[in-house]
C-alpha cells in the first residue's frame, strides 16, 4: 500500500558536520515528488533517510501515522532505484526482479506472474534469462524499476537513476518512468540534479541548497515564482537586474520603468530591488523604447538565437557583464550582429522582483 | 601469423629472444622430463615400468593418496578460516586491522617451512608446550607429527591467501548491492548468503586453488613435521636424491604425474572460475560498521586468536634464535653465539642468497616488462604461446621444477648442474609471474595513446619503450618485483634440489640444519630471513602507498 510521507524537523550531521539543519516536509499519497539541488545540498542524505541507509539525527519521519526512524532499511518495504542501478550481477534479470518476493508472503505462482507483468510493464521480457553484464544501461534500468516496484512497496525512491545514461535515452526513461507511476499510482521520491528532468517529471519539486528546503511547488510555480534569487538562478537561467521600486512602480534606469499593477506585495517597502527577468520574456521593442542594449555576441540556436547582451549603464548588472536574451526563430523578423543596438521591454506579467537580500516580493508567493 | 606480416622492428626481435628463452630454459626441460620419465635407466629402451611401478605398489601410490587428502582438507580449512576473516574485517569495526593484515602478510611470506620447525619446537617429542603438559599436568598432548602436523601449519601458512583475495573481492562490491538487497527486504543475514557470498564464489575459488597448489607443492612442511605420512613431494625428492641415476628416470614419472594432475586441477578451476565469473567495480566500496558488543567481542576473540597462532612461528623463531644452545639443545640464558656461529660458518648461505636473489631479480624485471609488454600490446600467436608459459611456474611444483632442470642440464651440450646459473634459472622461472602480473595491469591503466604520441613525434618505437613507456610502468614493476624477491629468497623446493656445497642458500641452509637438529642456527638465520622479509615488505609498502598486496 502507498502511504503518505511526513519528515519533521529532521536533523543529519556526520560528526561535527551539520548536513541538514532543520528540514520539515510532507509527501502525499501517490505523489510523485522530486528532490532538487546542486550537488552537496543534502537530497540524496535525506532520501538515504527516508530508506533507512542513513541515521537521523534528531526529528521524526513517518509513513502515514507509523514513525520509522527506529525501523531497519529490510522492513521498512521500500523500493530503491539507485544511480548505478546495482543489478545484481551474478542473478538473470528474472531472478533480480523475483529477488524482493523472496522475503515477502507471496505464492509462487503468484510470485511468477508478478514478475512475468513487470517485465512486460518496463518492456524487458525479452530478456528475461540474460545476465545483467548483457544488457545496456537503459536495460539495466528497467530491471532496477522492475525490481523495486514488483515488491509493491510503500514509497518508490530513486537516487538520480538516470544520471548515467546518454541523453536520449535519459528523456526516453524519463517518460516511462512518469508513465509506470502513474500507472502504479506509488508514492514516489526522486532525487535529481537536473532540473529540466525535475520539472518535466514531478508533481511537485523540493529545491534544496545546503541542507535547507528553499521552495516546495509545482513545475510551474517555481519555474514562474521562483521563491528567492537562488532559485530563480537554480531553475532555468534568470538575468538579475539592480531596480528600485516604489509602490508599484519598479524603475531599471532613469527613462525605463514599468507598473506592476499589484503584482507586488502591497507591503512590500520601496528602495533598492533586484528583478529577474528570463531571456525568453523579453520583447523586443520596435518603437525603441524600453532599455538600449548593444550584442556582444550572437549564437544561432536553431529555434532560438541567444544574444549576449551589454548595457551602457554598469550599474544595471551589478553581479554580471551581460544577459542573455532569446529570440524566438518562429516570431523574429530579423537576426541581429555584434554592435547591433537592440532595445528590450520587460512583461510585468512575468518578471520575478526580490529583495536586495534575494527574498521574492511577488503576491502569493508564500516563502 | 601476423607476426610474419609485420615489420622486423625492435619487437619482433625482442618476442623471438624471449621465446627462444622459454624454448631453451622452459620448454625443454619439461620435454626432457616426460622423455625419461619413459626411458629404462638401463637400456635406455622406451618403457612404460616407472609408471606401472607407481600404480602397482601402494607405497608409492599412498603418497599421492596422502598429498590429495592433506592438500584438500587444507584447502578446505583455509577457506573457512580466511574468508570469514576477510568479510569480518571488511564488513565490521575491527581494531587493529592494520597490524592484523601486516602480521597476515609476514606470516604468509616468510619461509614456508619456519611453521614446521616452530611447532615441533613447541609441541613436538620434546617440545615446550609437550614437556609443559606432560611433566606440570600429566597429560599426553596430541602428536604434531603426520597428517595433523601439516594440516595445521600448512592451514595456518596459507589461509591469508583467501583472506586476501577475498578481502579484495569484497573491495569491489558496490555498497548499493548491498543497499539493494536490504531495501527490497532482505535481512543482514541472509544478505551474506544470497547477495556477498555468490559474489565473492569467483574469488574465494581462486584463492582456493593458490592455496590447493600451494599445499600440493609443498616439500618443506611434510619433510620435517610429515614424518612417516610421506607425500608428493618428500616422495619425489626422496626417490631423486636417495639413489641418484637408476631412480631418476622413475623420480622424472612422478614429477610427470604431479605435473598432470596439478594442470588438470588449473583447468578446471578456469573452466569453472570462467563459467561463474562477471566484472564488478566499486564507486563506493562497502564502510565497516559496528557489531554489537557480544559479537563483537567474539569477533576480535576469534581475528586475533588466529593471527596470533599464524605469526606464533616467526615469534619462536626470533626468540629462541638469541638462546644459548649446547649442541641440539637449548639451555637457559641468552646470547648471540647461534649469530656468531652462522656469520663464521654459513656467511657464504647469506652472501649467496642476496647475491643470487638480486641477479635473478634483474632478470625477473627485464622479462616480466617486456613479457607484459608484449602480451597486452602486441598480441599474437606466439606472444600468447609465451603468456601462456608464464603460467607454468603456479602448475609446476618446486621440487618438480627443480628435477626438470637437473634432467635437462646436467649433460652437454649445456652443463649447468651445481653451478649458481641454474638456482638463478629456478629463482627466475618461479618467481616471474609476480612481477609479470603486476607489469601487465599498470600497463592496462597507461594508454596507448602514449606511446603513439611520442612515436609521432619521432622517437623510435624502441627508445619510446625505454623513455616513455619504461618509465611510467616502473611503480607497478617495482612493486611486483619485490614480492619475487621475497619469494625468492624464501625458496626451498626447487633449490634445495639443485643446491651443491658452494652454492647453498639460506633457505637450503636453515633446512639442513634443522635436519642436523642444530635449532639455534636454524634460528638464527630464519630470523635473518625474516627481518629481510619485512625490511622488504615495508619497502614494498612505502612503494605503492598502500596496505594491500596483490599476488
Amino acid at each position: 500500500m502507498s502511504v503518505s510521507i511526513h519528515v519533521q524537523n529532521v536533523v543529519k550531521k556526520y560528526g561535527q558536520v551539520t548536513i541538514i539543519p532543520d528540514l520539515s516536509l510532507d509527501i502525499e499519497n501517490g505523489e510523485f515528488f522530486t528532490l532538487l539541488g546542486p550537488s552537496g545540498c543534502g537530497k540524496t542524505t535525506l532520501l538515504r533517510m527516508i530508506a533507512g541507509f542513513n541515521s537521523i539525527e534528531a526529528g521524526l519521519i513517518k509513513f502515514d501515522e507509523e514513525v520509522i526512524n527506529a525501523i531497519p532499511a529490510h522492513k521498512r518495504n521500500i523500493g530503491m532505484v539507485f544511480q548505478n542501478y546495482a543489478v545484481f550481477p551474478h542473478l538473470t534479470v528474472r531472478r533480480n526482479v523475483e529477488y524482493g518476493l523472496q522475503f515477502r508472503d507471496v505464492a509462487n505462482s503468484e510470485a511468477a506472474a508478478r514478475v512475468d507483468a513487470m517485465l512486460k510493464t518496463v518492456r524487458i521480457e525479452d530478456y528475461a534469462d540474460r545476465l545483467p553484464e548483457r544488457l545496456s544501461g537503459g536495460q539495466q534500468q528497467r530491471v532496477a524499476l522492475a525490481r523495486a516496484i514488483v515488491v509493491h512497496p510503500n514509497v518508490l525512491l530513486m537516487d538520480e537513476p538516470l544520471s548515467n545514461l546518454d541523453a536520449k535515452l535519459r528523456v526516453e526513461m524519463r517518460a516511462a518512468i512518469r508513465d509506470i507511476q502513474k500507472t502504479v499510482g506509488i508514492t514516489t521520491v526522486y532525487v535529481t540534479h537536473d532540473q529540466e528532468e525535475a520539472l518535466c517529471i514531478s508533481d511537485r519539486i523540493a529545491v534544496m541548497r545546503e541542507g535547507v528546503i528553499q521552495q516546495i511547488d509545482a513545475p510551474q510555480v517555481i519555474y514562474s515564482r521562483p521563491v528567492n534569487t537562488f532559485v530563480a538562478s537554480f531553475i532555468g537561467h534568470s538575468n538579475l537586474f539592480a531596480t528600485s521600486l516604489s509602490g508599484q512602480q519598479l524603475r531599471f534606469s532613469p527613462d525605463y520603468a514599468v507598473d506592476l499593477r499589484g503584482l507586488v506585495r502591497s507591503d512590500a517597502p520601496s528602495g533598492k530591488t533586484v528583478t529577474g527577468v528570463r531571456p525568453e520574456e523579453f520583447a523586443l521593442s520596435s518603437a525603441g523604447l524600453g532599455l538600449a542594449a548593444r550584442v556582444v555576441k550572437s549564437t544561432f540556436l536553431g529555434r532560438y538565437v541567444n544574444y549576449e547582451l551589454a548595457f551602457g549603464d554598469a550599474s544595471l548588472l551589478p553581479d554580471q557583464a551581460a544577459i542573455e536574451f532569446s529570440q524566438d526563430i518562429g516570431t523574429a523578423k530579423m537576426i541581429y550582429q555584434p554592435g547591433d543596438v537592440i532595445h528590450l521591454e520587460v512583461n510585468p506579467e512575468k518578471i520575478n522582483v526580490f529583495t536586495e537580500a534575494g527574498e521574492s516580493l511577488m503576491s502569493g508567493v508564500r516563502p | 601469423m601476423k607476426l610474419a606480416a609485420s615489420p622486423r622492428d625492435f619487437w619482433f626481435w625482442t618476442t623471438l629472444c624471449i621465446a627462444a628463452l622459454f624454448i631453451v630454459f622452459l620448454v625443454y626441460p619439461l620435454f626432457s622430463l616426460f622423455a625419461s620419465s619413459f626411458v629404462d635407466a638401463e637400456s635406455g629402451a622406451f618403457t612404460w615400468s616407472h609408471y606401472a611401478a607407481f600404480f602397482r605398489k601402494k607405497y608409492y601410490y599412498r603418497a599421492l593418496l596422502n598429498s590429495m587428502s592433506v592438500t584438500a582438507c587444507v584447502t578446505v580449512l583455509a577457506v573457512l578460516i580466511g574468508a570469514p576473516i576477510a568479510y569480518l574485517t571488511s564488513a565490521f569495526h575491527i581494531r587493529g586491522k592494520k597490524l592484523l593484515d601486516t602480521l597476515i602478510i609476514i606470516s604468509m611470506l616468510s619461509p614456508p617451512f619456519i611453521g614446521a620447525y616452530s611447532w615441533i619446537l613447541l609441541a613436538g617429542r620434546s617440545g615446550l608446550i609437550t614437556t609443559f603438559f606432560a611433566e606440570q599436568l600429566g597429560i599426553r598432548t596430541p602428536t604434531i607429527y603426520g597428517f595433523s602436523g601439516i594440516l595445521l601449519v600448512l592451514t595456518l601458512k596459507l589461509y591469508p591467501f583467501v583472506y586476501l583475495y577475498v578481502s579484495g573481492a569484497l573491495k569491489s562490491i558496490d555498497i548499493s548491492l548491498s543497499e539493494a538487497a536490504e531495501s527490497l527486504g532482505c535481512d543482514p543475514l541472509r544478505k551474506v548468503f544470497t547477495i556477498i557470498l555468490p559474489l565473492i564464489t569467483p574469488t574465494v575459488l581462486a584463492g582456493a586453488l593458490l592455496v590447493f597448489m600451494n599445499a600440493l607443492a609443498d616439500f618443506g612442511t611434510p619433510m620435517l613435521i610429515g614424518e612417516g605420512f610421506v607425500v608428493m613431494p618428500v616422495l619425489i625428492y626422496s626417490e631423486f636424491v636417495s639413489e641418484m641415476g637408476g631412480q631418476a628416470n622413475f623420480a622424472a614419472a612422478l614429477a610427470a604425474i604431479m605435473v598432470v594432475i596439478t594442470c588438470l586441477i588449473f583447468l578446471g578451476q578456469k573452466y569453472v572460475v570462467n563459467k561463474k565469473s562477471f566484472t564488478m567495480s566499486a564507486l563506493r566500496p562497502m564502510k565497516p560498521s559496528q557489531l554489537p558488543a557480544v559479537q563483537n567481542t567474539l569477533a576480535h576473540v576469534f581475528i586475533y586468536g588466529l593471527v596470533f597462532l599464524s605469526i606464533v612461528p616467526q615469534i619462536t623463531v626470533v626468540y629462541t634464535s638469541f638462546m644459548k644452545t649446547r649442541g641440539s639443545m637449548f639451555v637457559p640464558g641468552f646470547s648471540l653465539e647461534s649469530y656468531a656461529t652462522i656469520f663464521d660458518k654459513l656467511g657464504a648461505a647469506i652472501t649467496n642468497t642476496y647475491v643470487f636473489g638480486l641477479v635473478a631479480i634483474l632478470i625477473i624485471i627485464v622479462l616480466g616488462m617486456f613479457i607484459a609488454y608484449l602480451s597486452t600490446r602486441r598480441r599474437n600467436l606466439i606472444t600468447s604461446i609465451i603468456d601462456t608459459f608464464t603460467m607454468f611456474p603456479y602448475i609446476i611444483p618446486g621440487s618438480v621444477l627443480g628435477i626438470t632442470l637437473l634432467l635437462a642440464f646436467n649433460k652437454p651440450p649445456m652443463v649447468l648442474s651445481g653451478t649458481a646459473a641454474i638456482i638463478v634459472l629456478a629463482f627466475v622461472v618461479r618467481r616471474l609471474p609476480y612481477t609479470l602480473r603486476s607489469s601487465a595491469a599498470i600497463l592496462y591503466q597507461i594508454s596507448p595513446s602514449i606511446e603513439e604520441a611520442s612515436i609521432s613525434l619521432g622517437c623510435p618505437p624502441m627508445r619510446t619503450f625505454f623513455k616513455v613507456t619504461a618509465v611510467m610502468m616502473l611503480p607497478g614493476v617495482m612493486a611486483g618485483a619485490i614480492l619475487s624477491w621475497i619469494t625468492v629468497i624464501n625458496e626451498l623446493s626447487a633449490s634445495v634440489i639443485l643446491y651443491t656445497g658452494s652454492t647453498r642458500t639460506m633457505s637450503v641452509s636453515i633446512y639442513t640444519e634443522v635436519i642436523r637438529a642444530s635449532y639455534g642456527t636454524a634460528a638464527a638465520l630464519s630470523s635473518i630471513l625474516t627481518l629481510t622479509t619485512v625490511i622488504s615488505l615495508m619497502i614494498f609498502f612505502k612503494l605503492t602507498g598502500s596496505k594491500e598486496l596483490s599476488l
